[in-house]
């Protein structure tokens, strides 16, 4: 009744030899692109038998002359108005490989299901209308191709037929898409001009346009390389999940990148526990078991177990122990909408990191780009089909890479009810990679209790400890009123000390330079000494710029209830004005790079205890303020 | 990893992501070469395990030698193995024409038995190569409350993010072997030794290159007796794969209506 299991061919093994690449055509509406596919079919002898003939009846039956696109387009309301509403996919071969050609809408409506389809491709023909020129989709698709990653792209500058076949007007539309492409860091393999509904330069070269000596549209296909697998990067094995079968607990998931082998030592991001790899497991389970595999790599499925029973859950990425991806709670990203409701600041959406989700919040939205133009614009919302760069918050610890490094694990999406609304990929540029600063190192120490109570302290002082923390921009008022509320305190009888940020850089973090790991290192340091003091029975005045909200949230973490955050305000024009140690001249002149206000980020408090605002106030009555906060809440 | 590695792995991905995104989800078997390539998927998915039912739509037209394979395997393979029954052809819309009727029983046996098992979810086996519709379809597939498919608005899909939030009441179809074509199934059966039905194969000059019921199936000239054979011809052949599925012909239309109303 059945052939029965049959074993690896001749032509399992020639299959093998086959390549393939995903090719998306896309462009404005009418520019031609599914013709162009109908045309690549016809002309390579791709066509199913009795394809022809029905695409002419259909035709026929509608009155109007033949139509290419109506091989692509299945649905009758698209043949009947002519348009592909949805990205649709094709199969063809050239004599050097096989091709999967995907159709992508064109309309603005549909953008999202252009983007459905060119994420799936490894290059992409973009197709311009000779006797239109580039229009805002031309630009809009080839700015979204290089944002989602797609890097080869060959233009078809089509309807050459309708401009008399004329050079001139060839090399003004490609100079001027060629100097688009160029603004955003993108080079198109090639340019060629075609007639899709003639066939010149489709598969065959024009006898019309002797002028242009480059590839055909086919030509130019044959010339894409394949994607580069990413063995060589470090590893990146995202969990998707946990089976348990047959006594064995089996981590399931993808490798994005890396190669993983039996006894390698894997760490997981962000619990950071580590275990070793103890076995690959596979099935069929092969007869022999000296054949189970021992390394894998990027692209497979695959599943391990440990030596360690820990427990690890989906989302948690496992690295090796060198080259692990970066811990943040905070990122910036480029990002494309396509929700019906714009992106909003201070929004929470639901994101889709790999296998993980989190909570985030749209911190800022820094700019809104018009893809057509590329002029920016500062607005507090993401309308649909726009590309903005944001600052998104997570409420824990991510494990992400930047898209640069790894662009597999560099993107996400982000959900806004039940819809995926929109997809970016990520740039920690100006923020620091935490990892370093939540890892604690040494193992066995225990707290050791102290001789002296704090009720007891806070009775001979007359005052309770408690930590002031002044964040500000630079040229705020900071170490103005700090000092000045010190030796007010002072004078009161407050047991009182203020660390200040250059001092603290003279001798605690000499070795700190102004990265955005150090940065947050400096302030990791000053918030547990400002502990330390506070539990010492001080009040503690620290004069910071501490720019990230999660360094000021971890040194709250470390004072607990005694910490105030101060949030010493004026704007960025106030403090440029006074630049009280000429450093915004610097900056400006690049002379100092990464400082905070010009080239890098500073997120303002939300949830400060007390707003001194010293564009608004003078330095007596900013002074007056404090005072009084302090006689209310410290004095026991 | 060559083109069947690659193609094996993402519909491993997209087993794994449903099994983990939804509750209460289900394979259908068709007994034929996609739906077993599915199963052995699925297996490879969940190292020999299929930690789903397997359900069978059944017309009662089947050949007899699927009923065949189906019995064997269902047992030989451990599955946890589910049969339900269509309506009878006077229970469809007749305003289709005759052979979309008789597949539209299919559509309503499918309806009722997800009404009956309160499956969120279905794994269904279908190609993009298969039929132009199909090739404007999602990895998962949302589906209205009763079955039908919204083919002009879709969710977007990319990066292997796919919808998994839904109200409700929402169905919902993953299709783990969207990416595949027809020439890739069969390699890959031959690559991994997986059981094929006879029917397949060439005798007395014809074959049947898709087996549906056995009124509304017709066989296609053929001596390829060898699954080498068989992909030899179809690097060849002209002759598209469902051209011996009359539903699909008897209106411009027909496959849309049919597949809108939740149709495979």
């Amino acid at each position: 009744m059945n052939a029965g299991p049959i074993s690896a061919t001749a032509a399992a093994t020639r299959a093998a030899a086959r390549q393939l690449l995903r090719i998306v055509i896309v462009g404005h509406v009418d520019h031609g692109k599914s013709t162009l596919v109908g045309r690549l079919f016809h002309d390579t002898g791709s066509l199913p038998d009795g394809k022809f003939e029905a695409i002419r009846k259909m035709c026929e039956r509608r009155g109007m002359p033949f139509e290419w696109a109506f091989l692509m387009d299945a649905m009758q309301a698209e043949r009947d108005q002519g348009i592909t509403i949805d990205t649709a996919q094709i199969w063809f071969k050239t004599e050097k490989r096989d091709y999967t050609i995907i159709d992508a809408p064109g309309h603005k409506e549909f953008l999202k299901n252009m983007i459905t389809g060119a994420a799936q491709s490894d290059a992409a023909v973009l197709v311009i209308d000779a006797t239109e020129g580039v229009q805002e989709q031309s630009r809009r698709h080839g700015y979204l191709l290089h944002l989602l990653g797609v890097r080869q792209i060959a233009v078809a500058v089509n309807k050459m037929d309708a401009v008399g076949y004329r050079e001139d007007v060839f090399t003004k539309i490609e100079a001027e898409y060629r100097d688009y492409l160029a603004s955003i860091g993108v080079t198109p393999t090639f340019v060629v001009p075609v007639s899709a509904r003639e066939g010149d330069n489709i598969a065959t070269r024009s006898q019309a346009m002797e002028w242009y000596d480059g590839p055909t549209v086919v030509g130019a296909l044959d010339s894409f390389q394949l994607p580069a697998t990413s063995v060589d990067r470090p590893l990146r094995f995202p969990i998707q999940d946990v089976y348990k079968f047959d006594d064995r607990r089996i981590l399931a998931g993808r490798i994005e990148s890396g190669r993983l082998h039996v006894g390698d030592e894997l760490m997981f991001s962000p619990s950071n526990n580590t275990a070793r790899v103890k076995s690959i497991e596979v099935w069929p389970e092969p007869s022999d078991s000296d054949a189970r595999p021992n390394t894998v790599g990027a692209g497979q499925c695959i599943g391990i177990t440990l030596d360690d029973q820990l427990f690890v859950e989906r989302g948690e990425m496992a690295s090796h122990t060198t080259n692990p991806p970066v811990e943040t709670e905070v990122f910036r990203a480029k990002l494309f909408w396509l929700g019906r409701k714009p992106l909003e600041k201070g929004k929470i959406y639901k994101m889709k990191i790999g296998t993980g989700e989190a909570q985030v919040t749209v911190q800022e939205i820094e700019h809104v780009l018009d893809t057509t133009d590329l002029s920016s614009s500062t607005t507090s919302k993401v309308e649909r089909n726009q590309v903005g760069e944001v600052v998104l918050r997570s409420r824990r610890m991510l494990a992400l890479d930047e898209h640069t490094r790894n662009g597999r694990t560099g993107r996400f999406v982000l959900i806004d009810g039940y819809d995926i609304a929109g997809g970016g990929i990520i740039s920690m540029e100006g923020y620091a990679d935490q990892r370093q600063l939540v890892t604690q190192r040494a193992k066995n120490i225990t707290r050791v209790q102290h001789g002296v109570p704090t009720d007891e302290r806070e009775r001979q002082n007359g005052h309770k400890g408690g930590v002031l923390w002044f964040t500000g921009l630079s040229g705020a008022g900071k170490s103005t009123l700090a000092t000045k509320l010190e030796r007010a305190l002072f004078d009161r009888g407050y047991q009182t000390y203020v660390l200040d940020g250059d001092n603290i850089r003279f001798g605690l973090n000499a070795n700190l330079g102004f990265s955005p790991e150090e940065r947050a290192e400096n302030i990791r340091r000053v918030g547990e000494v400002a502990a330390l003091f506070s539990r010492a029975g001080l009040l503690t005045i620290t004069a910071f710029i501490s720019p990230y909200q999660s360094d000021r949230e971890r040194a709250r973490k470390a004072a607990g209830e005694h910490f105030h955050e101060v949030y010493i305000k004026a704007d960025l024009g106030t403090c440029e004005e006074r630049d009280p140690k000429g450093l915004y001249a610097k900056a400006r002149t690049g002379e100092i790079k990464d400082f905070t206000g010009i080239s890098a980020p500073y997120e303002a408090p939300d949830t400060a205890e007390l707003i001194i605002d010293t564009s608004n106030l003078s330095i007596d009555q900013a002074l007056e303020e404090l005072l009084g906060y302090v006689e209310k809440t410290f004095r026991s | 990893m060559n083109h069947l590695d690659e193609l094996e792995a993402q519909s491993i991905y997209i087993f794994r992501e449903a099994f983990n995104r939804i509750d209460n989800i289900a394979m259908l078997w068709s007994l034929g070469k996609d739906s077993n390539v599915m199963l052995w998927l699925a297996r490879k998915a969940f190292f020999g395990h299929v930690p789903f039912p397997v359900m069978h739509v059944d017309t009662g037209k089947k050949f007899k030698e699927m009923y065949a394979f189906r019995d064997r395997y269902a047992k030989e393979w451990n599955l946890k193995f589910i049969r339900e029954e269509c309506p009878p052809v006077e229970a469809t819309d007749e305003t289709l024409p005759p052979a979309a009727r008789s597949a539209a029983r299919k559509t309503l046996g499918l309806k009722a038995a997800i009404e009956k098992h309160k499956f969120n979810a279905l794994f269904a086996g279908i190609r993009r190569d298969e039929e132009a519709l199909r090739a404007k379809e999602r990895v998962f597939s949302p589906r209205g409350e009763t079955g039908q498919w919204d083919f002009r608005d879709q969710p977007p899909e990319f990066w292997d993010q796919y919808k998994t939030d839904f109200p409700p009441g929402t169905h919902l179809r993953v299709h783990p072997l969207l990416h595949w074509t027809e020439i890739d199934i069969w390699r890959y059966s031959a690559r991994e030794g997986i059981p094929l039905i006879s029917l397949y194969f060439a005798n007395n000059g014809k074959r049947y290159r898709s087996l549906g019921d056995e009124d509304i199936t017709f066989p296609v000239d053929s001596t390829a007796s060898t699954v080498d054979e068989i992909v030899e011809e179809l690097l060849t052949t002209k002759v598209s794969e469902r051209a011996g599925r009359a539903m699909d012909h008897e209106a411009e239309d027909s496959f849309e209506r049919l597949r809108a109303e939740g149709y495979m």
